[in-house]
C-alpha cells in the first residue's frame, strides 16, 4: 500500500473531492437557463443560517458538563458580540476576542 | 487612468476585508504544515496540499489518514462527509458568482469556510464585484499556502504558546454573523441555524451533526418559505 505514489495519489483524491463538493451546486443549477427560484431564495436566505451553522460548528467541541464548561468559548463569544455591537470593528472584536480566549485557556481555566 | 484608480481601491477594500482571515489563515496554516513536518512529510507537500486542497480542517484530517495509512476509498468518504458543507456554500453563491466570468472557476475552488463568510453578504454592484471576490479570494489562498509553507520550516523555532490562537476564526464567523443580524429585519433565518445545528449537535454528536443539519436547514426554510406565502395570501 505504501510506496511512493501514496502521497500523491491521495493528495489528488482528497483535493477532487473537495473541488468536487465545491462544484456541484454551480454544474447542477448555473446553466443557460434561469436559476430555479427555490435556489434564489436559498441564495438569499442560506447566508444566514450557514453562519449560525459555522458559529455552532466552531463552538461544537464544547463540553458543557465538565470544567470549564465551555466558560473560555462563551466568556469570548459574548465579548466579541459586545465589542461588535459596539464599535462595529471587525479587526477589533476578533483580535480581542483571540487575546481573551488564549488568556484565559492559557493562564486561567488551566 | 479611472479603471486604474477603481482597482486600487478595490484592492484596498479586499485587503481590509480579508485581514482578519489572514490572522486566522496563518496561524491555522502554521499548525497544519507543523503537524505535516512532524509525520515526516516536507516543506513541498505543505505547499501543495494547501495549494491543491485548501480547506483548512480537511487538510487536518488529512493528515491523520496520510500518517495512519488509510485507504483511498476512506480518504474519499471522509472528504465526502467532512467537506459537504461546501455544498451549502455554492447552492447560496450560484446567482453571486453569476456572470463572473474567467474568475468563476478560481471563485468555487477557492470558496472555503472563511471566504464565503467574506463575499456571502456583499452587496457589491455589477462592475465591482468580480475584482472584489476574486481578490479576497486569492489573498485568503496565499495566507493558507504562506502559512502552511512557514509552519513547515519555521516549526521548530517558535517558542510562544499560540494555544487558542484559532479562536480567531470562530471570532470572525460570529463577527459575521452580528453584522448580518444587523443587517436585516428578517431574523428567522439565522436563529434556524443556530437552533437547527445546536438541536442536531445535541442528538448527532461533534462528529456527525452537519450533514443532518444542513439537511433540516433546508427543510426548514422551504417551511418557511410556504407559511409565508401562506400568510401572505390571507
Amino acid at each position: 500500500m505504501k510506496n511512493e505514489l501514496y502521497m500523491p495519489a491521495a493528495v489528488l483524491i482528497i483535493a477532487a473531492v473537495t473541488a468536487a463538493l465545491r462544484f456541484f451546486p454551480f454544474a447542477v443549477f448555473s446553466g443557460k437557463g434561469k436559476t430555479p427560484p427555490f435556489i434564489l431564495y436559498l441564495g438569499k436566505v442560506l447566508p444566514f443560517a450557514i453562519m449560525g451553522m459555522l458559529v455552532v460548528y466552531c463552538l461544537r467541541g464544547i463540553s458543557l458538563g465538565s470544567s470549564p464548561h465551555g466558560l473560555p468559548e462563551i466568556i469570548s463569544c459574548v465579548l466579541v458580540v459586545v465589542l461588535h455591537l459596539w464599535k462595529r470593528n471587525t479587526l477589533l472584536s476578533i483580535i480581542s476576542g483571540t487575546v481573551c480566549y488564549m488568556v484565559l485557556v492559557q493562564f486561567v481555566f488551566i | 487612468m479611472e479603471k486604474e484608480k477603481i482597482s486600487s481601491k478595490i484592492i484596498k477594500k479586499a485587503f481590509k476585508a480579508s485581514v482578519p482571515v489572514m490572522t486566522g489563515y496563518i496561524v491555522l496554516g502554521m499548525g497544519f504544515g507543523i503537524l505535516l513536518e512532524t509525520k515526516g512529510y516536507g516543506v513541498l507537500w505543505a505547499f501543495l496540499m494547501s495549494l491543491l486542497i485548501y480547506a483548512g480542517s480537511m487538510q487536518y484530517v488529512a493528515v491523520d489518514l496520510i500518517s495512519g495509512g488509510a485507504s483511498f476509498a476512506a480518504m474519499a468518504l471522509t472528504t465526502l462527509m467532512v467537506n459537504a458543507r461546501h455544498l451549502f456554500y455554492g447552492i447560496s453563491m450560484v446567482e453571486k458568482y453569476k456572470n463572473t466570468g474567467k474568475a468563476k472557476p478560481y471563485l468555487i475552488f477557492a470558496l472555503t469556510d472563511e471566504t464565503y463568510s467574506l463575499v456571502c453578504s456583499e452587496d457589491e454592484n455589477e462592475k465591482g464585484k468580480k475584482k472584489y471576490f476574486f481578490l479576497v479570494s486569492l489573498f485568503n489562498h496565499c495566507y493558507w499556502i504562506t502559512g502552511s509553507v512557514a509552519g513547515s520550516l519555521l516549526g521548530s523555532v517558535i517558542t510562544f504558546n499560540t494555544k487558542g490562537i484559532d479562536f480567531a476564526l470562530t471570532a470572525l464567523f460570529v463577527t459575521v454573523f452580528v453584522e448580518q443580524w444587523k443587517s436585516t429585519k428578517d431574523h428567522l433565518p439565522a436563529i434556524t441555524g443556530v437552533l437547527v445545528s445546536t438541536i442536531c449537535l445535541l442528538i448527532f454528536g461533534a462528529e456527525s451533526f452537519l450533514i443532518p443539519t444542513m439537511v433540516l436547514i433546508t427543510f426548514a426554510l422551504a417551511a418557511l418559505k410556504k407559511l409565508r406565502r401562506e400568510a401572505d395570501e390571507k
